[in-house]
């Protein structure tokens, strides 16, 4: 069982850069571990950190003016390699919920299977969300599972997310997929039968 | 009125479940020390066993060292996943290809070295350049580590089935055209993004007219454009490839699978969602400038200036130059190059290694260049030391190293150094992909062979 997921109201981080690719989500020097913990402190490391560790000034996660469950980013978040500890280093670093006008689908997927809710909004949708951080980096986002909304919090900016009734269905009960299909096993053998008889 | 994607997917689809989600059966499942431990875990702590354990195979390749391979590995970390690597199929009766041994080498190397990969089947890793084994006309992606649990759990994953794109390449290729080049030429005009969401299929004359090898090329680097994967259709050259290979069917199966894969091809009225045509006389030897591979140009070129509409774009294109050290106008030649890697399951095949060695032959290695060679797989090492490959490349003053993911993604100690700029065959240039601060310049092999033996970024056919 995983977190469950419903509504959302957090202040935002973010992140105005197009193609961010999983090496600089979580560089590979940092994939050697084989649990899914501790990732969190390496997210977006070559951003946030200088070479000796120090804290980087000019990165939002380092500033005092940004905080949130949610990460807005630039489009096609999460390019690159399949590597899960992507989605387990930003939901380590706290984040519920990343919200970008276009996702990567390893990524998307990756996000969706830990509990984190990717959110795909307009290209117009996103403009707004950077330029009320911008204007009052204390703005709130709302985000409604059930509804599949995400809003500005007392603007009238609002949008109509997509997410397929299974995973949301899972998301909102906090679901886990292995147990779903390790519960169909018995029907999987029968498909097996099935293909190896049309051969 | 099918197309080749669907007849596959169709047929491993065990149930849909909300009229998006199916349940996809995997005929074969390859795993790696990075993205399974965390799976086999998760097995453990549910207490329960692998589903089917015959059709997963196992080979470290990400963070193994590519010299002395028959020492124990230093790095503790690198040497602990391995190790679980190993306890896990151990533990559970899966086939591993351990390090130094015959089958060894990278998963996406190996498996259609071997005949594991064949045509027909869905195959899926987690690892994103799983896309490589489309290139015998296979379903196969990339997927995350919950998956791989799902798919040690139950041999399915759960998947939306992606749109479906066409992408023709017609024509016949210039001299010193590889196939890194036509898929660098494909990304730099489709976008990192231009892919997502879709499954593509390669087709054309002058896609039949590849090498299976050159085909994985292509395949591998679909990932690259965001393609769920890439695949073409099998016909002889796939199936000459294939014969008599470790895993492959033989005797009577043979005939009868030769049978089956070559009715593996899209109708010709099947209607794809997007379908793009590239002339093959418009592809030059490629080089990227950039940090996604999607910032790919003719290696004559010059860097583009940014597009001045897009405020985003352009924030994107001035941090990528500024991390790479380059100018907008700037020509690419004769740019200074301080590293040349060749290898990766992108261009880490016998026959990179043959085009290379052959480019270098009589040559002797630019002064103040460091190259690393690394064969994908075992085999291919063997193979480049029988046919005198190596005898070759230590004359011109190049060393052969032992196979593996290297210097791709650095998580061995193959890592370029921070600011040093290095031409690679692999797949990506993203920030830091090949070490903090390493900047990187993707090309072929050819492209790469010019520029270790004179110093700077060459056009292959000035050599």
């Amino acid at each position: 069982m995983r977190n469950k997921f419903t509504t959302l109201v957090s202040r935002a981080v973010p992140l105005p850069i197009e193609n961010i690719d999983t090496d600089q989500i979580i560089p590979a020097r940092f994939l050697k571990a084989v649990t899914r913990e501790g990732f969190g402190e390496n997210l977006f490391r070559d951003w946030r950190y200088d070479e000796s560790g120090a804290p980087k000034a000019d990165f939002v996660m380092n500033s005092p003016l940004y905080s949130g469950e949610i990460l807005v980013a630039g489009k096609n978040f999460g390019c690159g390699s399949s590597r899960e500890h992507a989605a387990w280093a930003i939901g380590g670093a706290g984040f519920r919920a990343v919200v970008s006008s276009f996702f990567a689908d390893i990524f998307r997927n990756n996000a969706l299977n830990n509990g984190l809710l990717p959110v795909t909004v307009s290209e117009k949708m996103l403009a707004q969300i950077f330029a009320a951080i911008d204007n009052d980096p204390a703005v709130e986002i709302k985000i409604d599972l059930m509804e599949q909304t995400i809003e500005i919090v007392g603007t009238d900016s609002k949008e109509r997310f997509e997410i397929t009734p299974y995973k949301k269905q899972c998301l909102m009960a906090g679901y886990d997929n292995v147990d779903y299909l390790v519960s169909i096993r018995g029907e999987i053998e029968l498909f097996e039968h099935k293909k190896q008889k049309e051969r | 009125m099918n197309t080749l994607f669907d007849k596959i997917w169709d047929a491993h689809t065990v149930k849909v479940l909300d009229g998006n989600s199916c349940v996809l059966y995997i005929d074969r499942q390859y795993i790696h020390e990075v993205t399974s431990p965390q799976a086999f875990a998760g097995l453990r702590s549910r207490g329960i066993d692998v589903f089917r354990l015959h059709q997963v195979t196992a080979s470290p390749d990400h963070n193994i060292p590519t010299r002395n391979q028959h020492l124990p590995i230093r790095d503790t970390q690198s040497a602990t996943q391995v190790a679980t690597l190993e306890r896990n199929c151990a533990e559970n009766g899966i086939t591993i290809f351990p390090i130094n041994t015959k089958n060894n080498g990278i998963i996406h190397v190996i498996g259609p070295q071997t005949g594991l990969t064949q045509p027909g089947m869905t195959i899926v890793c987690g690892d994103s350049h799983t896309s490589t084994h489309g290139a015998l006309g296979c379903v196969a992606f990339g997927i995350g580590t919950s998956e791989v649990e799902m798919a040690l759990a139950s041999q399915c994953i759960l998947q939306a089935k992606p749109k479906s794109m066409r992408i023709n390449v017609e024509g016949e290729l210039k001299q010193g055209v590889c196939s890194k080049d036509i898929i660098l030429h494909i990304i730099a005009k489709l976008g990192t993004g231009g892919g997502t969401g879709y499954f593509v299929e390669f087709a054309g004359s002058t896609i039949r007219s590849l090498s299976i090898e050159a085909r994985m090329t292509i395949c591998n680097m679909s990932i690259e454009m965001g393609a769920r994967g890439g695949m073409i259709a099998p016909d002889q050259v796939t199936f000459d490839y294939l014969k008599d290979r470790e895993f492959a069917p033989k005797g009577k199966e043979w005939d009868e699978a030769v049978a089956r894969w070559s009715l593996l091809r899209s109708d010709d009225d099947a209607v794809f969602d997007k379908e793009v045509t590239i002339d093959a006389a418009d592809i030059e030897p490629m080089i990227t400038y950039g940090t996604n591979p999607g910032m790919g140009i003719a290696v004559s070129d010059v860097i583009p200036k940014a597009d001045d509409g897009d405020v985003a774009a352009k924030t994107s294109h001035k941090k990528a130059l500024a991390y790479m050290g380059f100018t907008e106008g700037e020509k690419m030649e004769g740019k200074r190059v301080d590293y040349v890697f060749v290898g990766s399951c992108t261009n880490g095949r016998i026959e990179d290694l043959r085009a290379f060695t052959q480019a270098v032959r009589g040559r002797k290695k630019a002064e103040g260049v460091t190259v690393w060679i690394v064969p994908g797989s075992k085999e291919v090492e063997r193979m480049a030391i029988e046919e005198g490959l190596q005898e070759i490349l230590r004359e011109a003053g190049f060393e052969l190293r032992q196979p593996g993911c290297s210097a791709c993604l650095a998580m061995n100690e193959d890592k370029i150094p921070a600011g040093k700029y290095c031409i690679a065959t692999s797949n990506r240039n993203f920030e830091g992909r090949q070490g903090q601060g390493a900047r990187t310049m993707l090309a072929g092999p050819l492209v790469a062979a010019a520029a270790a033996v004179t110093g700077v970024v060459t056009d292959p056919r000035k050599l």
